[in-house]
């Protein structure tokens, strides 16, 4: 693996332009004032009750997601071309899935194998020939970025269903500004506070035609025991949106209702942060006490819109995840601005018998897998998790992708031991609605505390940064 | 607003009155129980606090005897007990966390903070008088930045109007039990009439609903069996009495009425009962007996929050 490109120093050691501010400011600093802000975020986090639930994990049953007080600095420039790559894509989303459970133009076009959407559990017959409003269906992306050096940027992972960690974007940028105003009137930062607004905006521009003028917008989460309910009562409270459970919606001559202390009340868009799986017990899952019986009948009807829309899995498998280059290509016409890592598809033969033969330098993923479980860092595996794979894999070919392993670029990062580059990743969130799209400036930088560890998931121990885009180059 | 969240905020507010209610009469019957025997009698102040707590039933299942050791365990720390105050802080705060979006940020955080420092410097095990005292204050002291946030920081909606319902029914429950309990020391028989034994007693019931000091305000005369009664049921200008309760019941359920246009089943039961408290006189109420009188109000109390549940939380 080669050397890591880290973003303050560059990859000779000198002072990149967006960190020259941040780097005399640091100077400056006495020696443990960084440890003391960090303990004071801590108390922040843990007052506003910030935190999150790990499955299978009893003792520890709220944790807080460690939070670095570095931030992560990238200039306009930089972020002009991630800018525009994530509209790129997400906009080739949007019209693949249009395309999937319409005309399949891309299918009889020979790019994708016909098999990888059909037999794929994440694929939804149901919403065959189904329309949605405006032909939108990820409303909310969540593209997982990674860099190597400074001019590439590759897309690690598209996330098109429930996509998490907005609210650490806004709740570490407010955290920062209450402990750094100094760092702050010294930087001239893009402001990530608009989201919410934007979000409203995207939400209400797609209500059912049969909406009012003023459609009535609801967030649906699984509940309080959600390892992100936090976030869904965060944004809630910032939409101004009813944050709503299975059990407080009824579905009535197709439309759907809610419970309120004034009777039952139409609602026209619903946010949901439940999977597919458990939205409606009568279409899905019939054990699922999450849902909302008959909630498919009346979006079938088009009484109700779901954002995301049903069916967006099939767009963020990592199976076809490879096949995303060739997906811009076919619906825009255009090459696409973010690059993907490339990627072996076990499926294929051939590809299978190149990663069984190197197994030791790659990383290997389960097609459905997500949150960094089930997955297979050859360079840090011992050799008895290497060979479980070697046979998870000739058992399963077509449940694994394997990538090589990517020396994900670094970040000075406060540890015990003073600063020192961690890897990290980024996660912007990309807005869809009937009139544009928006990409707030920043997202979501994740850090993996860990010398040399590339795992970045907060369920592996990975913290999180603020990040910022400059407003302007200086 | 959601029946779901109406009711979780309902209650939120009556697990918080609840705590404190609790921790006040563990206060006060330590007071008691600190006197010489000649001043208190031979009753057992444990088992009447158990009663006003109306935890006496399942204390039994886990205890033979009811000392200060066990019944401070058990309506203070016990995870059994579902109304220890450990458990209505619990509660308070999974209700907290289902509803954040309706309360305001001093509310959560009043409520967030309490369970912190619950977890981190009050876990269960042996505690000296003076830690006790210090956790009974810490109890009191949740209710008070509660409440207080509440009242300075809430919009003046739906959401303020049911969280106050459930304060005031919790409180009017409370109140009624302790009169429920101690009804006797309140219709004194001939020979305990101002004896020593009564007047700590007596004490003691203003003390677990903070009313001691009320009381001399109000009545400036020393303590008199049926001036308690009356501070305590009809007496609007206490907050905890029954009359200022329903006051405040009415009050609320009717801006609800306004705002939604419509009054119910709750409004009417609710007004019935106020009407009834405010045309009693403590004269006629002892003429046709306390404990009849408190009785039929627990009855009619419970049936409110019912008849609120039925109207708007379901």
């Amino acid at each position: 693996m080669a050397t890591a490109f880290d973003e303050m120093h560059g990859p000779g050691g000198e002072l990149r332009q967006a960190y020259q501010e941040l780097s005399r400011w640091l100077k400056e600093l006495p020696p443990d004032a960084l440890e003391y802000r960090r303990q004071e975020a801590e108390l922040l986090f843990r007052r506003i009750g910030i935190t999150f639930a790990v499955y299978g994990d009893a003792e520890a049953q709220e944790r807080l997601i460690p939070f670095d007080v570095v931030p992560r600095i990238m200039s306009a420039k930089e972020w002009a071309i991630l800018e525009k790559g994530l509209k790129q894509r997400v906009k080739a989303l949007n019209m693949f899935l249009r395309d999937i459970y319409h005309g399949r133009e891309i299918l009889r076009a020979g790019l994708i194998p016909d098999d990888l959407i059909f037999r794929n559990p994440v694929f939804r017959p149901e919403m065959n020939g189904q329309d949605v409003p405006h032909d939108i269906y990820v409303h909310i992306a969540g593209i997982d970025i990674v860099r190597v050096n400074a001019e590439n940027f590759f897309v690690l992972e598209d996330n098109a269903r429930t996509p998490s960690g907005v609210s650490y974007m806004l709740e570490n940028r407010e955290i920062m500004m209450r402990l750094f105003p100094d760092l702050f009137a010294r930087h001239r930062v893009a402001p990530v506070e608009r989201y919410p607004d934007e979000l409203l905006s995207a939400l209400a521009s797609v209500a059912p035609q049969s909406a009012s003028a003023e459609p009535t917008v609801a967030l649906l989460t699984p509940g309080i025991y959600n390892s992100a309910y936090y976030e869904h009562s965060f944004l809630a409270d910032k939409l101004g949106v009813e944050l709503v459970e299975g059990r407080d919606l009824v579905v009535k001559n197709e439309e759907v209702l809610m419970r309120t202390t004034e009777g039952l009340k139409r609602v026209d868009v619903i946010y949901r942060r439940l999977d597919d799986d458990f939205l409606d017990p009568l279409t899905f899952r019939p054990d699922s006490a999450l849902g909302v019986p008959g909630l498919m009948s009346a979006y079938m009807a088009g009484n109700v819109t779901l954002a995301n829309a049903v069916g967006t899995g099939i767009a963020d498998d990592k199976a076809i995840y490879s096949y995303m280059p060739d997906v811009v290509r076919f619906y825009l016409d255009e090459e696409p601005i973010l690059k993907n890592v490339p990627t072996w598809r076990c499926r294929e033969p051939d590809d299978l018998a190149y990663v069984l033969e190197h197994l030791d330098k790659l990383v290997v993923k389960e097609v459905h897998g997500s949150g960094g479980y089930g997955m297979l860092i050859g360079p840090a595996a011992t050799k008895a998790m290497i060979e479980s794979f070697r046979d998870k894999l000739k058992h399963d070919p077509a449940g694994f992708i394997a990538q090589p392993t990517l020396a994900l670029s670094t970040c000075p990062t406060s540890t015990a031991s003073g600063l020192a580059p961690r890897h990290v990743d980024l996660r912007p969130f990309v807005l869809t609605g009937r009139q544009n799209m928006t990409v707030v400036p920043g997202g979501l930088t994740r850090v993996a505390l860990q010398e040399g560890s590339l795992v970045v998931n907060s369920s592996q121990g990975g913290g999180t940064k603020d990040t910022w885009i400059l407003d302007e180059d200086a | 607003m959601l029946s779901r969240t109406a009711e979780n905020l309902y209650w939120l507010a009556r697990y918080v009155e609840r705590a404190e209610y609790l921790a006040r009469t563990i206060e006060a019957t330590l007071r008691v129980t600190a006197l010489p025997n000649a001043y208190v009698g031979k009753t057992n102040e444990w088992d009447s606090a158990l009663l006003t707590a109306g935890a006496a039933g399942g204390f039994y299942t886990h205890y033979a005897e009811a000392d200060e050791r066990s019944v401070v365990d058990y309506l203070l720390f016990s995870t059994a007990n579902p109304s220890s105050v450990r458990n209505c802080i619990e509660n308070a705060r999974l209700n907290s966390r289902a509803v954040r979006t309706a309360l305001t940020g001093e509310m959560w955080d009043a409520i967030n903070g309490a369970w912190i420092e619950l977890q981190e410097t009050w876990r269960a095990g042996p505690m000296t008088r003076e830690q006790l005292a210090r956790f009974l204050r810490f109890v009191q002291e949740i209710s008070l930045r509660f409440d207080g946030s509440a009242y300075r920081t809430m919009l003046r909606n739906d959401a303020y109007w049911f969280s106050r319902l459930g304060l005031h029914l919790e409180r009017a429950d409370n109140t009624a039990r302790i009169l429920d309990v101690k009804y006797h020391l309140l219709l004194p028989e001939k020979e305990h009439v101002g004896g020593p034994l009564d007047y700590y007693q007596w004490t003691s019931i203003l003390r677990s609903v903070s009313a001691l000091t009320a009381y001399h305000w109000v009545y400036r005369e020393t303590l008199k069996p049926w001036l308690i009664a009356d501070l305590l049921i009809l007496n609007d200008s206490l907050p905890r009495s029954l009359a200022s309760c329903y006051g405040n019941l009415v009050r609320n359920l009717d801006q609800i009425g306004v705002a939604y246009g419509r009054q119910g089943p709750a409004q009417r039961h609710a007004r019935g009962i106020r009407n009834r408290l405010e045309h009693s006189r403590m004269d006629d109420v002892f003429q046709r007996g306390l404990h009849e009188f408190i009785q039929e109000f627990l009855g009619d109390n419970a049936r409110l929050g019912e008849i609120i549940s039925t109207q708007y939380l379901n």
